[in-house]
């Protein structure tokens, strides 16, 4: 197991070509549930443990049976049938097991599954062919990257809500001028580790 | 003919460009791409691997997915639901609960609480919860934000000029905030920004002032307030030292006109012995207070606030009064006079319409002040239920005789 590996698929995931900041993906969670830190700080750790489990699953699928049976074309259909099947699962259980959590995020553990991200990680796993361990920390990485952006993005929009912003650039517009602005500050890490 | 073929086939071809630049341009980090082509594809065995895949998947999932949702299934209470519909949904914790749906769940599961909690949507929506979760609502008196501070800009002096985030939030960082008095409202609506219903406006002095009409007491003002200046207190406290400083008394003149100085002249004047002064600063208690009004007269600095919104003289009616002089007896001010058994009448010049003759008198025959429609309507209520228990003992005694 090489852990240099694995800690250069970590930083790359989260820093370098974090999925919000530099791929642009996610963005309707990301702008929807980024408005106050505690669903903010709820749905990064639910979305890292859906990430993880379904990087695993989607790749052991794919692994033993796609490839020996032919039908890796149908790959882009099972991964979100998968990540459905989890997120409808997890929902059912953090009903009964986290209820003050279940009702803070509401309709947002269900849009889960309608992110980009969920969906871009298993295929980059399979894109790139990194094996089992490698997929897990790939996905480990996109998480704690996406919970990374969640909390800035929830930090600085607590604190815009007392600020005097413009009529017109009340609320979503200036959420998009600030994400632009920490984009650019993210392309700081380009060249970090090349990947 | 030839041209617009030429043309569709020119198109084509930029198009094509245009596609393979954007390819380039769009970052490759390998999704959904980079699987081997193979040189041959067997179409029937795929066809059928496929079909059953899928088939296989979808069944697997089915099941898992109805296991967890027996296993973890939630019973809920279909009264939760109910007892949901009839809330205000502010959100507000006036019930002391976490949320809305919290305390359904508990007013509905636990025979200890309330039904009457949810101040904000009245007492309609506590008979119906008392309807439906068979408990008896009681009957709780309306709670008011009150802002225990006068000092507007005309009156009360501020240290610095601050510009900054119009918040009391933040200016309160910026040491203590601008007002010189330490106590004071800052003035810059942070309570009107959070109250749900739109209750609180900012004056044109800088003061927030309440509707009673749409303050349900739900306290949101109070948490936020970071200078704790408002109080949630019951509707029946209607007259207030609208001051929480606790200064000494010549600094709280120097920096605020209308301030408590704790001179000790409301101590002094009130009949009843409500106003305590503590600490620089005079509270009224609500156990004696009857809102009589007479200390917001007497006060040097007016720093006593009357909340009732009119107060008319009260007046006897001659034809009922029966001269027992009970009103003499309590008015704070000695208006009435009259001899014995003989009918009284008041001085309208020194009567402060505190009403509390009207309350006192034994057959009502006082009225014009405040709280004329309640002392007559509590009367009424009174005879109606002593008429009925009379009623009741005169057919049960006839009973037993016609036995």
């Amino acid at each position: 197991m090489d852990f240099g590996k694995l800690f250069e698929l970590i930083v790359s995931s989260a820093l370098v070509n974090n999925y919000v900041f530099t791929m642009f993906l996610g963005l309707c969670i990301f702008f929807g549930v980024s408005k106050r830190m505690e669903t903010a700080i709820g749905m990064s750790v639910t979305f890292t443990a859906v990430m993880m489990v379904s990087a695993a699953m989607s790749w052991m699928v794919f692994k033993f049976i796609m490839v020996p049976l032919n039908i890796e074309y149908l790959m882009i259909i099972v991964f979100i049938g998968i990540v459905a099947g989890l997120v409808q699962a997890s929902d059912t259980v953090m009903r009964k097991v986290a209820p003050d959590l279940y009702n803070k995020l509401g309709i947002y553990l269900a849009l889960i599954s309608t992110n980009c991200i969920i969906l871009a990680v298993p295929l980059s796993n399979v894109g790139n062919k990194y094996n089992f361990i490698e997929s897990l920390a790939f996905a480990f990485g996109s998480g704690t990257g996406f919970a990374l952006a969640l909390i800035i993005m929830a930090s600085i929009r607590e604190k815009l809500e007392l600020a005097d912003v413009p009529g017109p650039f009340k609320g979503l517009p200036m959420a998009f001028v600030i994400t632009g602005l920490i984009a650019l500050a993210f392309t700081g890490f380009s060249g970090l580790i090349t990947l | 003919m030839l041209d617009v073929y030429t043309m569709i086939a020119e198109l084509a071809g930029t198009l094509r460009q245009i596609a393979e630049a954007v390819t380039y341009i769009v970052p490759q980090v390998g999704v959904g791409g980079e699987i081997e082509a193979k040189p041959f594809i067997d179409l029937g065995p795929l066809m059928k691997w496929s079909l059953i895949f899928l088939f296989g998947m979808s069944t697997v999932f089915g099941f898992v997915l109805a296991f967890a949702a027996k296993k973890f299934a939630v019973k809920v209470d279909p009264r939760v639901e109910q007892v949901l519909g009839t809330l205000a949904h502010a959100h507000c914790g006036a019930c002391g609960y976490a949320g809305c749906e919290q305390y359904a769940v508990a007013v509905v599961g636990d025979p200890n609480v309330s039904p009457s909690l949810c101040t904000p949507a009245g007492e309609k929506a506590a008979a119906k919860i008392a309807a439906i979760t068979g408990k008896k609502a009681e009957v709780v008196e309306p709670q008011y934000a009150r802002i225990m501070c006068q000092g507007d800009c005309n009156l009360a002096k501020t240290r610095y000029k601050y510009e900054g985030v119009a918040d009391c939030r933040a200016a309160v960082i910026a040491g203590g905030g601008d007002k010189a008095c330490a106590f004071g409202c800052l003035g810059y609506g942070t309570c009107a920004h959070v109250c749900p219903f739109g209750a609180i406006a900012m004056s044109a002095t800088g003061l927030p002032v309440v509707d009673e009409g749409k303050c349900t007491g739900c306290r949101k003002c109070k948490a936020a307030c970071p200078k704790k200046v408002i109080e949630v207190l019951p509707s029946s406290r209607r007259v207030l030292v609208t001051c929480h400083s606790k200064d000494k008394g010549p600094d709280t003149k120097k920096n605020c006109q209308i301030g408590c100085i704790a001179c000790g002249i409301c101590v002094k004047v009130c009949p009843f012995e409500a106003p305590k002064v503590d600490k620089n600063l005079s509270v009224i208690h609500i156990e004696k207070c009857k809102v009589c009004g007479l200390c917001v007269s007497k006060c040097p600095t007016k720093a006593i606030s009357d909340f009732v919104p009119s107060r008319g003289k009260a007046a006897i009616d001659p034809a009922k009064c029966i001269g027992c002089s009970i009103c003499a007896k309590v008015c704070p001010v000695d208006a009435p006079h009259g001899e014995a058994k003989k009918p009284h009448s008041i001085n309208a010049a020194s009567c402060i319409g505190c009403g509390i003759c009207t309350a006192k008198c034994p057959v009502q025959a006082i009225s014009g002040t405040f709280n004329t429609r309640e002392v007559f309507a509590a009367a009424e209520l009174k005879k109606a239920k002593a008429a009925e228990k009379a009623a009741e003992k005169a057919s049960g005694a006839a009973v037993p005789s016609s036995n």
